[in-house]
């Protein structure tokens, strides 16, 4: 099975603001781009599965200009306060990397 | 490709230098940006990307030596050329003392050079009593699913900033101040306020600060370096200064995404910035064009940020390389965690004057909870251990106490008693001061979008 990590351009996580971090998946390839979003498997309801988040709180958007998907979740702990491990927010994007995409 | 604006209509060009002030940027990209003609030139001073700290000690984010090189480039151009030079949220985080470390820079590099100019400082720092009596009238709101703001949350902050929107910038551009040094904002408020200055609509306006507020973060390769943007009646062009630089359609989409949490919706001070029907089109292979941005008007509201001080921090890094303890550090941790608070409570420490935080990294040290991985075994952890007191003196008591459990404590197998722990430093031991943490996600419902954030003139008379 094809992983994002094999196709997608990028695949990343940064803050949006201190108390959210947005993911982005984002393609290079129109076609590739369009094969992926017919496949239906990127939906929030993914990005809820793989953060362990109720899908009601993922603002999710298919951005078509940029080739991309985009996801903001609540950080567990808001940047820099105690017990974050993440200031930036650049890091929480490894559980995009394996998403198995049926082309 | 797009056929190139005639450029006849009323055009206004805006430079960004770089991400934030003190990041740097090629000299020769300012040089060619000069070369231009352009109406102003400024840089975003800030972000709350680093963490709570600056807000909260009043540190700004990069050192006087960087902030001071690119404002010294900055301030020298805009005064050969007779343009304003603006800067949002200086030092870092736009309070008081982020806004007068800047301020000061600037006093400096015109004595050095002998430059005399008008320069307004627009201070965005809140009174506790202000803000207070904003709440008694019902006046602030929260965001999303913020809980209410209540009167002991002003009382405890450190301190409080509001983020101004373009119209303080435009009141001082009015008043003739060819320096702006402006404290906390929304990112795009200077080249907003120039662009509608300059009679333009706020729609490109704002998308232009967008485009500006993180320079070439819109062009491709990535690096700290000049953007240029050219404002229309209803486009923006948008160009790398440095020729080794792009502007393509997709590194300018890809840039709405940035730090947002919508890359079409956008909210700001007094309305909406909706990118929805935007076409975004090659000029040629390094100039962009974006058109169809519109503007919609909302409830005028200023958004708050604040940091509270929430205790002192010591810090210890340890790392194990024992099979044993790896494939056991759960039960281990938790053993350690209760003989620590056996032995902080024989200091007569109260339990909820500090709290020990263990960070392991190779197993979760940086996903915590949402790591999904959890079943290979690494041949190392490191360990950081961190203790949040009420005061240093407690913080470096307990991490003392945690750090000789770490090192000392019997687990099952055990086949190394000398230490199970190695540490990379002596001292092991690190203070970190005062910590802090944001607090505030609340917006101030006004009318007047000036009278939070007054404006200080100053005649700068470097020559004299």
């Amino acid at each position: 099975m094809t992983r994002l990590k094999d196709i997608a351009k990028a695949c990343k996580s940064k803050n949006a603001g201190p108390f959210h971090i947005t993911l982005d998946i984002m393609f290079d390839d129109p076609k590739l781009f369009d094969r992926v979003r017919a496949t239906g498997v990127i939906t929030p309801a993914l990005i809820a599965s793989l953060y362990r988040v109720p899908v009601e709180s993922v603002l999710f958007t298919e951005y078509a200009p940029a080739l991309a998907w985009k996801a903001t979740l609540a950080r567990r702990i808001a940047s820099g306060a105690v017990g974050d491990t993440d200031v930036y927010g650049a890091q929480q994007h490894a559980p995009l990397l394996d998403i198995e995409v049926p082309l | 490709m797009a056929a190139r604006h005639p450029m006849t209509e009323k055009t206004v060009r805006m430079m960004s230098a770089s991400g934030i002030l003190g990041y740097g940027f090629p000299e020769s990209s300012l040089e060619a940006a000069l070369a231009r003609k352009p109406h102003m030139i400024g840089v975003d001073g800030g972000s709350s990307d680093p963490g709570p700290h600056y807000l909260g000690s009043g540190k700004t984010l990069n050192s006087r030596l960087a902030m001071k090189r690119d404002l010294s480039l900055l301030l020298r151009g805009a005064i050969r050329n007779g343009i304003p030079m603006m800067v949002g949220t200086c030092g870092g985080a736009g309070g008081e003392p982020h806004l007068q470390a800047c301020a000061d820079i600037i006093r400096e590099v015109a004595r050095e050079h002998g430059l005399d100019f008008k320069m307004a400082l627009i201070h965005a720092e809140q009174d506790k009593g202000f803000l207070l009596e904003q709440l008694e009238a019902g006046k602030v709101r929260a965001l999303g699913n913020a809980p209410p703001l209540r009167p002991q949350d002003i009382a405890g902050a450190e301190r409080i900033v509001g983020m101004m929107g373009p119209e303080p910038y435009r009141e001082a551009l009015a008043a003739g101040a060819q320096v702006i040094l402006g404290g906390r904002g929304t990112d795009p408020a200077p080249w907003v306020a120039l662009a509608m200055h300059h009679g333009l609509p706020p729609a490109p306006a704002w998308y232009a600060g967008k485009m500006l507020e993180c320079a070439c973060n819109a062009a491709i390769p990535k690096k700290h370096d000049c953007l240029l943007v050219t404002v229309g009646e209803d486009f923006i062009e948008a160009e790398p200064l440095n020729p080794e630089l792009r502007c393509t359609p997709m590194s300018v989409a890809v840039q709405a995404l940035h730090e947002n949490a919508s890359p079409v919706i956008r909210y700001e001070p007094g309305g909406v910035v909706d990118s929805t029907k935007c076409r975004i089109e090659a000029v040629n292979d390094r100039v962009v064009r974006v058109s169809g941005m519109e503007w919609k008007p909302a409830a005028y509201s200023i958004k708050l940020e604040g940091a509270r001080r929430v205790g002192f921090s010591a810090m210890a890094i340890a790392a194990t390389r024992d099979p044993g303890l790896v494939g056991q550090i759960d039960s281990f941790l938790e053993f350690v965690r209760g003989s620590t608070a056996t032995k902080v409570g024989a200091l007569d420490i109260a339990p909820e004057d500090y709290q020990l935080v263990l960070r392991v990294y190779g197993r979760d040290g940086v996903m915590g909870a949402w790591e999904p991985s959890r079943e290979s075994q690494p041949v190392e952890l490191a360990i950081i251990a961190e203790v949040v007191a009420t005061t240093q003196e407690i913080a470096n008591a307990a991490l003392s106490l945690a750090r000789v459990t770490l090192l000392h404590s019997d687990f099952p197998g055990r086949m190394c008693r000398e230490g199970n722990m190695a540490f990379p430093f002596s001292p092991s031991d690190i203070e970190r001061g005062a910590i802090y943490e944001f607090m505030l996600q609340h917006v101030i419902e006004t009318e007047d979008p000036l009278h939070m954030f007054p404006i200080e003139y100053e005649q700068v008379r470097g020559s004299a």
